[in-house]
């Protein structure tokens, strides 16, 4: 369904990532480990346009773009295939978490706005935050923000969520709401990729690991396999760091 | 004697409120169009409105209020702009300059992510401006903002330089005829409606209170 052929992104002389590709069918959910400053970021950045990649392929549902220049219409299309959830839950400040949801429905889909109303209510539902409608996310906790970002970026039936970090900046208490969801997400065949720190959801959820390491792929492959065997010494390092048991 | 004076000091308020309202109807949206250039990704567009701020902040108003008056007509032979005119003018171009800079604070200050979260939904830039982020500069600006209207409504005294018959003006000109009262009396004036901006801008706080 989507692949990444050789993209390579630079900041100045730094080198974020060196000739990635990756590999993902309909309905995997795919992790990306490793430590942090190893491009894993940048790389789902440069996947949905947020940062400029200077050079790679996308194919994406068989059609080909280039990453060095890519069209403002071809970017627009690309993005309405796509949701990102973020780092930092990126809700809008001034929007209640209905019109959180609705907004992107009404103004990036062109949905009525009754039908939209309808939409973000099955989504606020799915994430259990019926209740939190009206609030503003500044009423709201860390985990029931990233829900909300949830609900926002499943209303638009993308065909992958891009999430960044979706725990990172949670108290530990509240990454298992925010996991919870995601993982009955992943259920449903949701088609996932998955910037992460949290090893047992990767373990847990995904089918796929992809560990990186100064902008490069180091390795990758099935979810239990490299679990349970990983080939390089350096990612059984990193996985022993992770969880040190 | 006081209703007389009441109704002069009440002439030259009309001016003051003339000034100060038309110089709002103007700078307000013309130093949205300087924040923009100021932010500009153009380099010598931005260092051009930069200087332009540059000067026109770092030099007094009255003096820009006697160089658009005189200056026209000294430099090139123009005829002279009528005095009300030309005071608005520099009014204007002085004001919305410092407009300018609490607009591009206010939206800087709008973190990145409400763009890219706008952006990945799939909206223009223009939607992600107008719906998104306005409402949360105007929240913003709205402290500044209010510092500046009232600093405005003093500003105007400025204007007595080529003779606007402002407020100042005619309480001054009972002077002549040994009475001070009539001075204390404007102060009246300004203490009475830099009351109501207060309120006023009090009131905005409170209305956009929802939303951090």
């Amino acid at each position: 369904m989507l692949e990444v052929k050789n993209i390579r992104k630079s900041f100045g002389s730094l080198e974020v990532l060196r000739d990635v590709s990756l590999e993902v069918d309909k309905g995997d959910v795919v992790a990306i480990l490793g430590p942090s400053g190893s491009g894993k970021t940048t790389l789902l950045r440069c996947m949905n346009f947020l940062e400029q990649a200077d050079s790679g392929e996308l194919v994406f549902d068989g059609e080909h773009f280039s990453f060095g220049h890519v069209s403002k219409r071809d970017m627009h299309r690309l993005r309405k295939k796509t949701a990102f959830v973020f780092q930092n839950y990126n809700l809008f400040r001034n929007k209640t978490a209905l019109e959180n949801v609705t907004e992107g429905l009404i103004l990036g889909r062109k949905i009525p706005k009754a039908q939209a109303v309808t939409i973000a209510r099955q989504a606020l539902e799915k994430v259990g935050l019926s209740d939190r409608e009206g609030h503003y996310p500044d009423q709201l906790s860390g985990g029931q923000q990233q829900r909300v970002a949830i609900a926002r970026a499943i209303a638009t039936e993308p065909e992958i969520i891009y999430f960044d970090e979706p725990t990172s900046a949670l108290d530990p208490e509240l990454t298992g709401e925010v996991l919870g969801v995601m993982r009955q997400l992943a259920r449903e065949g949701m088609t996932m990729l998955v910037v992460t720190h949290e090893l047992a959801f990767a373990r847990g959820a995904s089918n796929k690991v992809i560990f990186m390491e100064q902008g490069a792929v180091v390795e990758a492959g099935d979810a239990p396999s490299f679990f349970r065997q990983p080939r390089l010494a350096r990612t059984r390092a990193f996985l022993q760091t992770l969880d040190p048991a | 004697m006081l209703l007389d004076v009441t109704l002069s000091l009440l002439e030259g308020f009309g001016t003051t409120l003339e000034l100060f309202l038309l110089t709002l109807l103007f700078a307000m949206p013309l130093g949205l169009v300087i924040s923009f250039g100021s932010m500009s990704r153009f380099a010598p567009l931005r260092w051009l409105v930069q200087t332009v701020v540059w000067v026109v902040r770092g030099s007094p108003l009255l003096l820009q209020v006697l160089i658009i008056f005189y200056g026209p007509g000294l430099l090139f032979g123009l005829p002279l702009l009528p005095r009300f005119w030309a005071a608005l003018l520099a009014f204007v171009i002085n004001y919305a300059c410092y407009f300018s800079e609490i607009y591009r604070g206010g939206i800087q200050s709008v973190s990145r992510g409400q763009y890219e979260a706008g952006q990945v939904l799939g909206m223009t830039k223009g939607q992600i401006f107008f719906k998104v982020v306005l409402l949360q500069v105007i929240k913003r600006i709205i402290p500044p903002m209010g510092n500046e209207w009232i600093t405005l409504v003093k500003d105007t005294a400025l204007v007595r330089v080529i003779s606007v018959y402002e407020i100042i003006w005619m309480g001054e000109s009972y002077i002549k005829k040994g009475l001070i009262w009539p001075l204390f009396y404007t102060m009246v004036f300004y203490l009475l409606f830099n009351g109501l901006l207060t309120i006023f801008f009090g009131w905005l706080e409170k209305k956009l209170d929802y939303f951090k």
